[in-house]
This record gives C-alpha cells, sequence and structure tokens, in this order.
C-alpha cells in the first residue's frame, strides 16, 4: 500500500466536564481510524454533534487528542514539539464553519489572510505581501482591493470565500473543512462549494470534508465515511457507499436524499431515525446505534461491532455482517 | 487555470476608497448622543484650564490678600476668595489640575497592572488564575476610600502615595474586566483560526484578544477615573491625601467647612461643583463609549442622534 497523505489511528478525544463528584467524561471522539491519500477527498458524515468538529480539530492539534496517532506524510503530528507544531501548521488548514464568527472584528480582512504569511515568513516586504493577499483573494472570487474592508462589510459567502483565501496563504497539501457551507444561503452554496473543487483541481490540495447529511457531499468526496456518536461505522468509495450502504445508519441517511428522478423517487422509501442522538458522556453497550436501529437484535446489546471489511474495499461496523467485535464486560 | 466561479451578485463592488477606520466610526457615535458629547465638552475645558492654568487662572493659588479674606464672589474674585485671602476660582483651576493628574495617574496604573493580570488569569487559567483571581477578590472586598486610607497611612500621605493607593485600589476592577472578556474572546473561532496556522500565544494575545477586549476596558477607564477623582477628594477631605498648600478640589471642601458657619458659602460650593461636574462629564462618556463601542448598539445610536 502506498503511504497515505494522512493516517489516524485509533484517535480518542475525551472531555471533562463538571467538577468533583460531577466530573463526566465525555467521549467526544472514540476510535476513530481515517485514511487519506495526496489530492483526494473523504468526507465525514454524521449528525450534529457525532464529533465530526472535534475529530477535525484534534487531526491538527487545535485541540489536543486523549489517544491515537496521527501521521501526516510520515511525521507524527502528536509528537511535534511546539515549536515544530508551530511549523508544520503551514502544510495543514481549516476552513471553518461559522464565516462569522471566524474572522476577527478588529481585523481587516486582508489582515487576517496576512498574518499567515507574517506567521511564516512567506511573502515579505510591503509590496510583495500585498501581491499575494490581492492574489489570493481574486482566487478566491473578490477584488483584491476588498482586503482593506472589514468582516462586517461582507455577505456570509463571502467571509467564507476569505476563509478559504486565509486558508490557502501557506500552500497547504491538506485542509480540513468543516461544514464550509452548511451556514450559507442555499443560493450560494453551490458557488463556494465550485470555488473548493476548482482549488482542489489546480492545487492538489487534500481535504477533510465535514457534513452533517449525506446530500452535501454527494458530488465531490473520493471516500466517505459515517460516523455516529464518536466511532465510525462506516466507510467506503463514494459511489460504493452510495449504491451498497452496508450499515443501517448509513441506510437511514441515504434514504432522506431525493432522488432526482421521480419515478424512483415515488419508490423511495424513507427510514425515519427514531428518537434522539444518545450521550456521548454515557453511550448504549454494545453497539452504539443499537437504540434507533430498525434492524437491532439481541446480539446487538452484547457486542460493540468493531469495523471491518464487509465487501471488497468497503467497511461497517454492524453485526448483520457477522458478530465480529469486543464482547461487553459484566 | 480557469475562471473562478463568480456570480455577478456574489462579487463585491470594488471600494473607490478605504472604509472608515473603526476609531473614526466610534467617534462620529459618540458625538451623535447629546449626552456624551456634552460630557466630552466639559471634560476638553477641564483639560484645557487644567493645562493652561498659569494662562487661565486671574490670581496665584498660595498668595492671598489677607485684607479681603472671605469675600463673597464679586467683579474681582468671581468665586470670591477663602479664609487667607485666596481666589477660589484661580485655586479650583489649579485643582483640576492636581485633580486630572491624580486622576489619570492612579488610573493609568490600574489600567496596566489590572489588565496584565487579567490577560494572564485569563488566557493561562488554572492554579495561575485562581491564584490573582483569589488576591485580586481580596483587594475588592475592601471598601475602596478604607483600603486607599490603610495604604495611604502606611505610606504617609503625599500625592505620590495617594496616587499608588488609588492605583492598587481599582486594580482589581481593571483585572476583573479583562479576565471576562479575555475568557470569552479566547473561545473564539477567529482565535483558533489564528492559531490553526501557526499563531505563538503571544501573537494570538497582542493582535487578538487585546484588540478585542479594548472597548470594555477603554469604558472601564473612563468611569474610574470619576471614582478615582472622587476617591482622591474624600481621601484629601479626610486630611490624607494631596497636602496643602496644593489646591486640590478635596483639600478645599475640607478647609470650607471650618467657614460654613460664618456662611461663606462659595468657599464649599464651587470645589464641590468642580467634583461634581467632572465625574458627571467622565460618566457621561463613560456611558457613551459603552454604546459606541457596541456594534449592536451603534445603529440604534445613529439613528436616535438624527431625529
Ligand atoms: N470542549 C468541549 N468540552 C466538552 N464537550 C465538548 C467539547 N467540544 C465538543 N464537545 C462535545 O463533544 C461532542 C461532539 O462535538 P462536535 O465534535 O462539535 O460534533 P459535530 O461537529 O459532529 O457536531 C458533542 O457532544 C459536544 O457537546
Ligand atoms: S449491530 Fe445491531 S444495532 Fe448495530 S447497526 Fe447492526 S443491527 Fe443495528
Ligand atoms: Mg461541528
Amino acid at each position: 500500500m502506498s503511504t497515505a497523505l494522512l493516517e489516524v489511528e485509533d484517535l480518542h478525544v475525551h472531555f471533562s466536564v463538571g467538577r468533583g463528584r460531577d466530573r463526566q467524561t465525555v467521549r467526544a471522539v472514540d476510535g476513530v481510524s481515517l485514511r487519506l491519500e495526496r489530492g483526494q477527498t473523504l468526507g465525514l458524515v454524521g449528525e450534529s454533534g457525532c464529533g465530526k468538529t472535534t475529530t477535525g480539530l484534534a487531526l491538527l492539534r487545535l485541540v489536543e487528542p486523549t489517544s491515537g496517532r496521527v501521521v501526516f506524510d510520515g511525521t507524527d503530528v502528536r509528537a511535534l514539539s511546539k515549536r515544530d507544531l508551530r511549523a508544520w501548521r503551514r502544510r495543514a488548514a481549516m476552513i471553518f464553519q461559522d464565516p462569522y464568527a471566524s474572522l476577527d472584528p478588529r481585523l481587516p480582512v486582508g489582515e487576517s489572510i496576512g498574518e499567515a504569511l507574517d506567521i511564516h515568513g512567506l511573502h515579505q516586504g510591503k509590496q510583495a505581501r500585498r501581491d499575494r493577499i490581492g492574489h489570493l483573494l481574486e482566487r478566491c472570487g473578490l477584488h483584491p482591493r476588498v482586503a482593506d474592508r472589514y468582516p462586517h462589510e461582507f455577505s456570509g459567502g463571502q467571509r467564507q470565500r476569505i476563509g478559504i483565501a486565509r486558508a490557502l496563504a501557506c500552500e497547504p497539501d491538506f485542509i480540513v473543512c468543516d461544514e464550509p457551507i452548511a451556514a450559507l444561503d442555499v443560493s450560494i452554496q453551490a458557488q463556494v462549494m465550485n470555488l473548493l473543487n476548482e482549488l482542489q483541481q489546480d492545487l492538489g490540495l487534500a481535504y477533510l470534508f465535514i457534513a452533517h447529511d449525506l446530500a452535501a457531499v454527494q458530488h465531490v468526496c473520493d471516500r466517505i465515511a459515517v460516523m455516529y456518536l464518536g466511532r465510525i461505522v462506516e466507510e467506503a468509495e463514494r459511489l460504493d457507499l452510495y449504491r451498497e450502504p452496508q450499515h443501517p445508519y448509513t441506510q437511514a441517511l441515504l434514504s432522506a436524499i431525493p432522488i432526482p428522478d421521480p419515478v424512483r423517487e415515488r419508490e423511495r422509501e424513507r427510514i425515519r431515525l427514531e428518537g434522539d442522538v444518545p450521550s456521548p458522556i454515557d453511550p448504549p453497550s454494545g453497539c452504539r446505534f443499537r437504540t434507533r436501529c430498525r434492524a437491532v437484535f439481541d446480539t446487538c446489546e452484547r457486542i460493540d461491532p468493531a469495523l471491518q471489511e464487509v465487501t471488497d474495499d468497503h467497511r461497517a461496523a454492524c453485526l448483520l455482517h457477522g458478530e465480529v467485535g469486543t464482547p461487553v464486560t459484566s | 487555470m480557469s475562471e473562478p466561479t463568480n456570480d455577478p451578485a456574489e462579487q463585491l463592488q470594488a471600494p473607490d476608497q478605504p472604509s472608515e477606520p473603526r476609531w473614526r466610526e466610534t467617534l462620529s457615535a459618540l458625538l451623535a448622543n447629546r449626552l456624551a458629547a456634552a460630557g466630552l465638552v466639559i471634560l476638553t475645558l477641564l483639560i484645557l484650564a487644567a493645562v493652561f492654568a498659569d494662562l487661565v487662572a486671574p490670581y496665584s493659588f498660595t498668595d492671598g490678600d489677607i485684607v479681603r479674606r472671605l469675600e463673597p464672589p464679586s467683579r474681582d474674585h468671581w468665586f470670591g476668595t477663602d479664609e487667607l485671602g485666596r481666589d477660589v476660582l484661580s485655586r479650583v483651576i489649579f485643582g483640576a489640575r492636581v485633580s486630572l493628574q491624580v486622576g489619570a495617574v492612579a488610573v493609568g496604573i490600574s489600567l496596566v497592572v489590572g489588565t496584565l493580570i487579567g490577560l494572564i488569569s485569563g488566557y493561562r487559567g488554572g492554579w495561575v488564575d485562581a491564584v490573582l483571581m483569589r488576591t485580586m477578590d481580596v483587594l475588592f472586598s475592601f471598601p475602596v476610600v478604607l483600603l486607599a486610607i490603610a495604604i495611604v497611612a502606611v505610606l504617609t500621605p503625599s500625592l505620590r502615595n495617594t496616587m499608588i493607593a488609588i492605583g492598587v485600589v481599582f486594580t482589581p476592577i481593571f483585572a476583573r474586566v479583562v479576565r471576562g472578556s479575555v475568557l470569552s474572546v479566547r473561545e473564539e473561532v477567529y482565535v483558533r483560526a489564528s492559531r490553526s496556522l501557526g499563531a505563538s500565544d503571544w501573537r494570538i494575545i497582542s493582535r487578538h484578544v487585546l484588540p478585542n477586549v479594548a472597548a470594555p476596558v477603554i469604558v472601564q477607564t473612563s468611569l474610574s477615573l470619576a471614582f478615582a477623582i472622587l476617591t482622591e477628594a474624600a481621601l484629601s477631605y479626610l486630611g490624607i491625601g494631596v497636602q496643602p498648600p496644593r489646591p486640590a478640589w478635596g483639600l478645599m471642601l475640607l478647609d470650607a467647612q471650618g467657614f460654613i458657619a460664618t456662611g461663606a458659602w462659595w468657599m464649599s460650593l464651587f470645589p464641590g461643583l468642580a467634583i461634581f461636574l467632572t465625574v458627571m462629564a467622565l460618566n457621561l462618556v463613560g456611558d457613551g463609549l459603552r454604546d459606541a463601542l457596541d456594534p449592536k448598539q451603534r445603529s440604534i445610536i445613529q439613528s436616535r442622534g438624527v431625529t
């Protein structure tokens, strides 16, 4: 197997909440393994609160992982010293979900972009810096002269473009895109999506593309990982996943997407997801999805299913595909 | 390379001029608020009077004409004279110098020290935060004047020690205001974004945290100046602040007390009025700044200013 750009093994991120007797552990990310090839896009999909953002932040060490391995282009990211980590950040950027919160309201937007250049000593000199900022803005579909303006003067879509320009400033190989269009008007979602696609083509970027439903990543990803309560429950090549979903959760998510073909749309069976997502403080025993799974059977509360290959290059964590996993003790 | 996708509706008009700097916006919002504008005018006059006291004051503040002592306001002495025949108007004008100086230096001390403590506390968190904030809480739990009295009593009364005492007393207020703001700014996505680019703690603090906690600090500064001037007056009135013959307003009130029975109302009225005006002006400006610096409030003020 070729070496991937990014390899994540058994990543855990636990948060402590409360004090003293009320102290509890939030298992936001609880054993996630991922693999992303150079220049490709991996979709990370799951309902709100399942740990997608935390996974993205932990990969970049913007929150410290509790355990696990993150290897980026041969570098063990978790082993980097504070200093080396700052230098490494050049290579991996992030685009945030909320374009209104991700730009400093007190800085002209050009300065937010220029900050990345200053940190890594790139394009120094007044004119060179200005040119580079202008070029980045232009590359993201904005006029270079808007660099002097403040964030509040821009729409959500424009701010997200600025956020993208900032992420591109240091020519990274990899960008975590945390639901970059979810907070935008439907009318401009496609434009920002197209921009991200073009940039990927032109610059050979690899994306971890986070979304809360499968419709959003329908056309953009090479591979898709479906996440539920801190775990990956299914992972496959995109078309494979859409055609042959193997996990009941993926099937439910897929059934929510309208089909353009009216005949097939009429026949589309919708699987309703009953109830709420359980708390990551106290996840269900055995299979975490069992409280909402329509295929649940008695073994599901006794064995915690492992993510295993069910068809060629297609992995799922469900006991319907063989009772492989960790038995629940006591 | 393909053309970037641009919808004309999304494309921002290229500005002919850079947008207005933020401080200019804040200033015009401040001036649109009539009360704050009035406060600003009063303050400006006071500062001018204090700076150019030698030119503005009609008489010396130390030498009086003992023959013309305790005269009521007249054409020669607009604010009357005191028990040594000194011109009250001149003493009030020179008193402005003392009051503003004490206020500025004292608040300057608490601003710098308090902001530093608040920044470290809020940014570092953990035990550093716990220790610093417990200390501030202890300082804060004393009544302001009482604590200042205690400090001055230890250090011996003088202008310099008055400033130090008031500076210490007001430090916890700034520390708390700054810490509170830092705690919320620290969690902002734009701070995380800056960190994701590789920014150091120092850069994050100086470029993102400080500018974003500036607004509450500026408001607190003008309000604290008012309190500091009141505290100075109180200390001087109690005889443990500024020492004679320096003309401090609080000291003038102390002097005047002995002559109220003789009917020399002008000796207490004018320094009292000076204190009142200064404190009121600072409060008006402080309130105005609070509104002007809050972008959500700004539009309301501006529309109010138009009508
Ligand atoms: N700093 C934190 N402290 C405590 N709990 C957190 C923290 N960050 C996230 N969580 C919790 O972790 C879970 C996963 O959050 P998140 O990664 O934001 O999910 P998603 O991005 O999939 O919506 C949620 O239950 C959330 O409340
Ligand atoms: S293991 Fe059981 S509960 Fe879990 S997804 Fe499969 S069938 Fe449903
Ligand atoms: Mg999220």
